[in-house]
């Protein structure tokens, strides 16, 4: 299907997963509020949640734009269904425990920060000024859950362990950020965004590096879970999530909040 | 410093601490829950500040010589209170709205004296306390104007939070002077510097007019403009239910420090990790120098 898409169909796209990518972020990182492990954590983890949301309110503004249906932002948050949904797999999965969440968002944050990198320089100057602007926010989330889970890996035996199941859970989640498809053809070939498994071996370096300091082991298997960026499967916690955020808006349609 | 100014500050400060930390439950009920990016967004960041708020008031409280740990484990255990306005559940979206307008607005009126407050750590802490709670209280009076101004179902949402949350916020300025613990010990310190009858009474007198603004019912039959006093008249609160609260018998009591509890017991093999790699840390720093 993806072969007749038009360029604003692909770009569409390729907004929608940038933009879905930060709003269910956003929103699971969002589910912490007043009940981390310490106070600076609640304090880091709004923010982070704060930066998540205020990005999708860029690129889905922008998707909304290209969509040309005199859609909003909201409209596409709110009121799509789970296979209208375009992130990857890794951002939907439950929070679990703060091991699991700060490893969840740094594998997210390392291919974030590549890709907003990339983006710096998209033939598309919009995308060119969101990218230059969430880049900044998006080094400080690195830096964070980068830290984090150096210090939590080389911690104490049992905050080891906990990583490293951190670590095992996600992983095979990690492969579809790299996976490539007709709508990447598009952009590429639109100067718009890099080709996704062009960023692997910039990633691969990234993430050893910061799990080698962490003392954890890098799973072998190099299954990946797909599905998420083309909206041909999700995870069943998709839905639950979807039914609480947009809870509101599908119980009172047409309301102004 | 005498003792007894001491233990009344840290009392205070440490009350005041966990009822900002406390407070983001309430809060974070409805951040999963809200309509928009936007008003997600503001909670968001509103919640955040209540932390920070939490944060720079444990930090007061450390330079009367108690850590912030001693203080988080008697509000664990109970020894120690927050405000009880916490204790009520968030129920509708308008709550959000009513929150910020009313409960950070009756806050504010506490906190604004306390600027000049005679212990000068608490005083500085409230500068910035204050300027960030008028900001969410405005946000609230403006998501609830939204609602009282939206459809039929929203109005009724508005008139349903301002309803439930009148009597709990008129208590947050505590007992009449005459039935206050520590009233008349505190003024005399300095350390409190108005009754809470005359805070209380500010308090209607600004929020009468706004709730006429926004269209609502008035909460109270017995609000009545008194020419003579030049204030409003309202029904006093029943303060069997505030002591019921107090004394741990409010809708939310249990749950609310369940959830602090949880949270920090599934917390500390964090905080135990991140402390042994600080440690590790400077010990090779130590070793490499």
């Amino acid at each position: 299907m993806a072969q007749d898409l038009t360029a604003d169909q692909a770009l569409f796209q390729f907004l929608l997963r940038m933009g879905d990518n930060t709003l269910i972020l956003g929103h699971r990182v969002s589910e912490w509020c007043g009940h981390a492990p310490v106070l600076e954590e609640d304090i880091a983890l709004a923010n982070t949640a704060l930066d998540l949301i205020g990005q999708t309110q860029m690129w889905l503004g922008l998707a909304a734009e290209v969509q040309g249906e005199e859609k909003s932002a909201d409209d596409l948050a709110f009121l799509r269904d789970v296979w209208e949904f375009r992130n990857v797999l890794l951002v939907e999965v439950p929070n679990e425990d703060f091991g699991r969440t700060l490893m969840r968002q740094f594998l997210f944050d390392a291919w974030h920060s590549i890709q907003l990198g990339h983006l710096m320089t998209s033939s598309n100057a919009r995308i060119a000024a969101i990218a230059a602007k969430t880049s900044k926010e998006v080094a400080c989330h690195l830096e964070r859950s980068a830290d984090t889970v150096v210090g939590l890996g080389d911690g104490t035996e049992q905050s080891h362990d906990y990583m490293q199941a951190a670590l095992d859970y996600p992983w095979p989640y990690v492969g579809e950020m790299f996976s490539s498809d007709a709508v990447d053809a598009a952009m590429v070939q639109a100067g718009i965004a890099p080709d996704p498994a062009a960023l692997r071996g910039e990633y691969d370096a990234l993430i050893t590096r910061v799990l080698t300091e962490a003392t954890l082991t890098l799973p072998e298997s190099s299954f990946g879970h797909k599905g998420g960026r083309t909206g041909a499967m999700h995870t069943e916690h998709l839905g639950h999530l979807l039914t609480q955020m947009q809870w509101l808006q599908r119980a009172y349609p047409g309301a102004s909040w | 410093m005498p003792a007894g100014y001491r233990k009344t500050l840290i009392r205070q400060i440490g009350q005041h601490a966990h009822s900002e930390i406390v407070g983001q439950l309430p809060e974070g009920n409805w951040i999963t829950r809200a309509p928009t990016l936007e008003r997600k967004a503001i909670l968001l960041a509103k919640v955040q500040d209540e932390a920070g708020h939490g944060l720079y008031l444990y930090c007061a409280a450390e330079t009367l010589g108690v850590s912030r740990d001693e203080l988080t484990e008697k509000l664990l255990d109970g020894r120690m209170k927050y405000s009880s306005i916490f204790n009520y559940p968030t129920l509708n979206w308008a709550d959000m709205g009513a929150v910020g307008w009313l409960v950070d607005g009756a806050a504010i009126l506490n906190q604004v004296p306390l600027q000049r407050t005679s212990f000068g750590p608490y005083a500085r802490a409230m500068v910035r306390v204050c300027k960030e709670e008028s900001f969410h209280a405005r946000q609230g009076f403006d998501v609830m104007r939204k609602m009282a101004t939206g459809t039929p179902a929203q109005q009724k949402m508005a008139q349903d939070a301002l309803n439930r949350l009148w009597f709990p916020a008129l208590m947050m300025f505590g007992p009449s002077d005459a039935e206050s613990t520590h009233s008349e010990q505190s003024m005399a310190w300095k350390i409190k510097m108005n009754s809470n009858d005359e805070l209380r009474q500010k308090f209607v007198d600004q929020t009468v007019p706004q709730i006429e603004f926004l269209g609502l019912e008035l909460p109270d039959a017995g609000i009545k403009w008194n020419e003579a006093r030049g204030s409003y008249d309202y029904s006093d609160p029943d303060w069997s239910k505030f002591f019921d609260v107090i004394q741990g018998n409010g809708p939310c009591n249990v749950d609310r420090l369940a959830a602090r509890n949880k949270a920090w017991k599934d917390g500390a093999w964090v905080r135990d990790g991140l402390l042994a790699h600080a440690r590790k840390k400077a010990a090779r720093k130590h070793a490499a120098e």
